[in-house]
């Protein structure tokens, strides 16, 4: 273990710890844009620079490996001034739509572009151009956005093992893109959108829908295979419009197409709505009341039950379904019908 | 889960997802994980890249070849084969754990006289794996500190698919690694509650937390607690009441959230079997080809709209929380079978039930769950066992001893035995069956969303280079495949994932549905029916 002193106040780490790591031990917030715990450190965006005695210049704290009695320091004039024209910089080629923008109010950039004052820009000029090409249905991107923070190149690589985007030209024209500048042909796990700080990348079902007046969160555990992914529904009246997933969940926020983008099947109209009954067969279905349809299932179970014996009758119970439901489910054929005849696709 | 049940004494990932990542060797053998459990396919990946060793057995050139160090290309039907061949190299070359199976297995004489056939000549001769290949298989797992194996309905999907766990089981206790972290043996879940269905009781053999129903003592037990009589006797698994609607023992059947009629192997036999029911009720949140066949269908409600929990392949005890309003007059799965229990005789006097009530419910009939409840799990869910509520949760199982009578894991003889449906001279393919990236198993969800559905817009029949060549098919023209069961017509997607003579279809569509064509030989113990293997025609 070594020591570090930030800010004045002295903490214990291990060997290897990064300057921005021991100084979020102590509490003491840094900002930054590129960097993400999950990923490895990167140093592109220069927003986390900090002083450290014995140095002359200001140095990326992401980047920076502590050393034993090091002394840093992460506010000071000069520092602030660096950061600030940092965010300068990344907003004087930026659209600055926020009105209209789909990713206001989850966006890094603004927020520092707020808590740094910044209306005017003495680097105004000229602007990047937009081109692309997004004719798949899951991930939109206005490369106008883009502050080439890399995290979406990064987590593609680092964690998804994809490498489906990478940088192309230099300086002013530089950009991420699908290789020749294609359209997006990838596994649309989406990991990228989540990590995107700015509305850079966004997702195509997410469009037009509500920011966040009406939006309510609510965390629950994810639908489809049995990873157990913990998921977020954003919804707005009884609509989700969107799902994330925060990256202290035991899935570290990463999630796969269809838990991030196939939930649309919720608010989908072929839904059933109505209980329904074929009264003879070859008839059709027929909508009745919840009473009318509820009755009929248990007097034609007991009048089965009750000629050829429990036995008779069986029981398809879900794995798709909560423990809850398949409990009392199980329970019921057992103690109310009479039968252990009851299981379900996926046992094995 | 059977043949798990058998050696370890329970049926469940031994280990934990996160452990994945400090594997030093990973087998991953009829599991295609990044498409089917993307989420610990990126801990594979990440394990691969912390300098882990990747051993890939799978006949297709799955995504997670490209990430392992070997890839086994075994014909399908061949795991056990595989398998043994494996283990008859780990104990030729003296790789085995000698202390481990002395002190916390039995039956290792026997298994061990069994395994002599198995040369790796003789595999390579079945699996059409090089001898050269199944020996660096056997090193780099036996020599492994660490090893995880990871398997999934490639391996039990067959009717020797008892054999085939068992034989993944034999090679885990073989070497050790079972019972310690970041090894074991672990079977990913493919649907979200798998686990929990099975912890449930939603099996005709035990009651929720595998009490087995037919032991006087356990049903006696479970008289009291529902204060009712108990039927003596196991009932009968999915694939037996088919039959038994086709004979005409079984006349009523309730159907929960399951679309058989498109998920069932051999298709046309289950919903001939639908058809001969008195009577039928379905309850979903989709007119599935399943509900278009009942007497009676319930509109319940999906995950968004409910209160509960699920247990993850990990046996993570998790919360589902409800977002939104259930649409119409859908309602709450929970409630509509408790109104239909009170109808019937008793249930819960209230209409809306309390998940947390039924949860603690269970709690109190199952030790292995007795410390959970929703105010534990309410950050963070619980893996069990959780015997009371200072217990933390478990990452890994058997670290001490199995859940056998002795403490002891039983190994297993392995005798190879063929599919039940090979190829020949009429149907000169053999089909392999799975799901792809982006839809979920009959696509009732996945094909009602819309970018999804987009992307995945309809079926299509993989066929490797050289056979597309033969049956002067290209990339996009329509095959028809039939087997003794049925016919469809489908796209052909000419690839390289696929050997020759094997073809595989998704199982998602309706209009070409691929369980038309799949076999409903089963599995003597377990009586899963065989869905990986059944011999085809191609004709353009």
């Amino acid at each position: 273990m070594i020591t570090v002193t930030v800010d004045g106040r002295d903490v214990e780490v291990a060997e290897g710890t990064t300057v921005l790591e021991a100084a979020k031990k102590l509490g003491i917030n840094i900002p930054t844009l590129c960097h993400d715990d999950r990923l490895k450190p990167y140093g592109a965006c220069r927003l986390c620079v900090v002083e450290i005695a014995g140095m002359r210049k200001p140095v990326t704290s992401c980047t920076t490996p502590a050393t034993d009695n090091m002394i840093v320091k992460t506010q000071s004039e000069r520092l602030y001034r660096l950061r600030r024209t940092a965010v300068e910089l990344l907003l004087s080629d930026h659209p600055n739509d926020c009105m209209t923008c789909i990713g206001t109010g989850d966006c890094r950039l603004q927020e520092l572009a707020y808590q740094y004052g910044i209306r005017e820009n003495r680097f105004a000029g000229e602007m990047r151009d937009h081109h692309r090409i997004d004719k798949n249905p899951f991930v939109v991107r206005q490369q106008n956005k883009c502050v080439m923070c890399g995290l979406c190149v990064r987590v593609c690589e680092e964690v998804q093992g994809v490498g489906a985007i990478g940088f192309a030209e230099r300086g002013f024209e530089a950009k991420v893109i699908p290789p020749f500048g294609k359209d997006l042909d990838c596994e649309f796990c989406g990991q990228c959108v989540s990590v995107c700080p700015t509305g850079a990348l966004s997702g195509a079902i997410w469009a037009g829908k509500a920011r966040m007046e009406g939006v309510e969160k609510t965390d629950t555990t994810c639908t489809y295979c049995g990873c157990g992914c913990n998921l977020t529904l954003s919804s707005n009246g009884d609509q989700v419009i969107r799902v994330t997933s925060d990256a202290n969940n035991h899935n570290r926020g990463w999630l796969c197409v269809k838990g991030r983008f196939g939930f649309d099947f919720i608010n989908s109209p072929e839904r059933l709505t109505r209980p329904m009954i074929r009264r003879e067969k070859g008839g059709t279905l027929e909508r009745v009341s919840w009473d009318e349809a509820l009755d009929f299932v248990a007097e034609r179970f007991t009048k089965i039950k009750k000629e050829s014996g429990a036995d008779a009758i069986g029981g398809l119970c879900s794995a798709r379904c909560t423990n809850e439901e398949n409990y009392i489910f199980q329970k019921m054929m057992r103690a109310a019908i009479g039968t252990n005849n009851i299981d379900h696709c996926a046992r094995y | 889960m059977a043949g798990l049940a058998a050696k370890f004494g329970s049926g469940a990932m031994t280990n934990s997802v996160k452990e994945i990542a400090e594997n030093d060797a990973l087998f991953v053998i009829g599991s295609n994980t990044t498409e089917n459990h993307p989420i610990i396919g990126l801990r594979m990946k990440e394990a691969v890249a912390n300098g882990a060793r990747l051993i890939v057995a799978d006949p297709r050139k799955i995504p997670l070849v490209k990430h392992a160090t070997l890839w086994l290309r075994h014909r399908p039907g061949t795991d056990a084969v595989l398998l043994n061949s494996i283990m008859n190299v780990i104990l030729a070359e003296g790789l085995e754990d000698k202390a481990f199976i002395d002190s916390r297995t039995e039956g290792y004489e026997e298994f061990v006289k069994s395994l002599e056939t198995f040369t790796p000549e003789y595999g390579e001769e079945k699996t059409g794996v090089p001898a050269e290949d199944i020996k660096k298989a056997a090193r780099i797992y036996a020599e492994a500190k660490n090893a995880g194996i990871y398997y999934a309905m490639g391996i039990t999907q067959h009717v020797m698919g008892t054999n085939n766990v068992n034989a993944v089981g034999n090679l885990a206790m073989l070497t050790g690694n079972v019972g310690k972290r970041a090894a074991g043996v672990n079977p990913l879940r493919g649907q979200n509650n798998v686990q929990g269905a099975c912890d449930m009781g939603g099996l005709p053999n035990v009651y929720p937390g595998y009490q087995n129903v037919e032991d006087p003592a356990v049903k006696e037990k479970f008289e009291k607690a529902w204060n009712t009589e108990l039927p003596a006797k196991a009932g009968l698994k999915a694939t037996e009441m088919t039959g038994a609607m086709i004979d005409g023992t079984l006349k009523g059947l309730y159907v929960f959230g399951e679309n058989p009629a498109l998920s069932d192997p051999n298709t046309s036999h289950s919903v001939k079997a639908f058809k001969n029911l008195e009577f039928l009720v379905v309850q979903d949140i989709f007119m599935t080809e399943t509900a278009a066949l009942a007497d009676v269908v319930l509109p319940g409600v999906s995950f968004a709209e409910k209160d509960g929990t699920f247990t993850s392949s990990e046996r993570r005890v998790q919360r589902v929380r409800k977002a939104v309003n259930p649409p119409g007059q859908a309602q709450s799965d929970l409630d509509i079978i408790n109104q239909i229990y009170q109808r019937i005789d008793g249930g819960n006097k209230d209409d809306v039930l309390d998940p947390a009530m039924v949860f603690d419910e269970v709690a109190s009939l199952w030790p292995a769950i007795a410390g959970i409840n929703y105010e534990r799990i309410e950050k963070c869910g619980i893996q069990w066992p959780c015997p009371d509520e200072k217990h933390p949760g478990t990452e890994f199982l058997f670290a001490e001893s199995f859940n056998r009578k002795d403490g002891k894991a039983l190994f297993t003889p392995v005798p190879f035995v063929a599919s039940d449906e090979l190829p020949d001279k009429e149907y000169p393919y053999v089909l392999t069956t799975g799901r792809e990236l982006f839809h979920y198993h009959t696509g009732t969800m996945t094909r009602r969303s819309s970018g999804l559905n987009a992307i995945a817009p309809e079926a299509f029949v993989e066929v490797n280079p050289a056979d597309a060549e033969i049956l002067g098919v290209a990339d996009g023209q329509k095959l028809t495949v039939s087997s003794r069961r049925g016919q469809i017509k489908v796209k052909a997607k000419v690839s390289n994932i696929v050997p020759q003579n094997v073809v595989f279809i998704p199982f998602h569509y309706r209009e070409a549905a691929a369980n038309l064509l799949t076999s409903d030989a089963m599995d003597p113990v377990c009586k899963i029916m065989e869905a990986k293997v059944c011999a085809v025609r191609l004709e353009k």
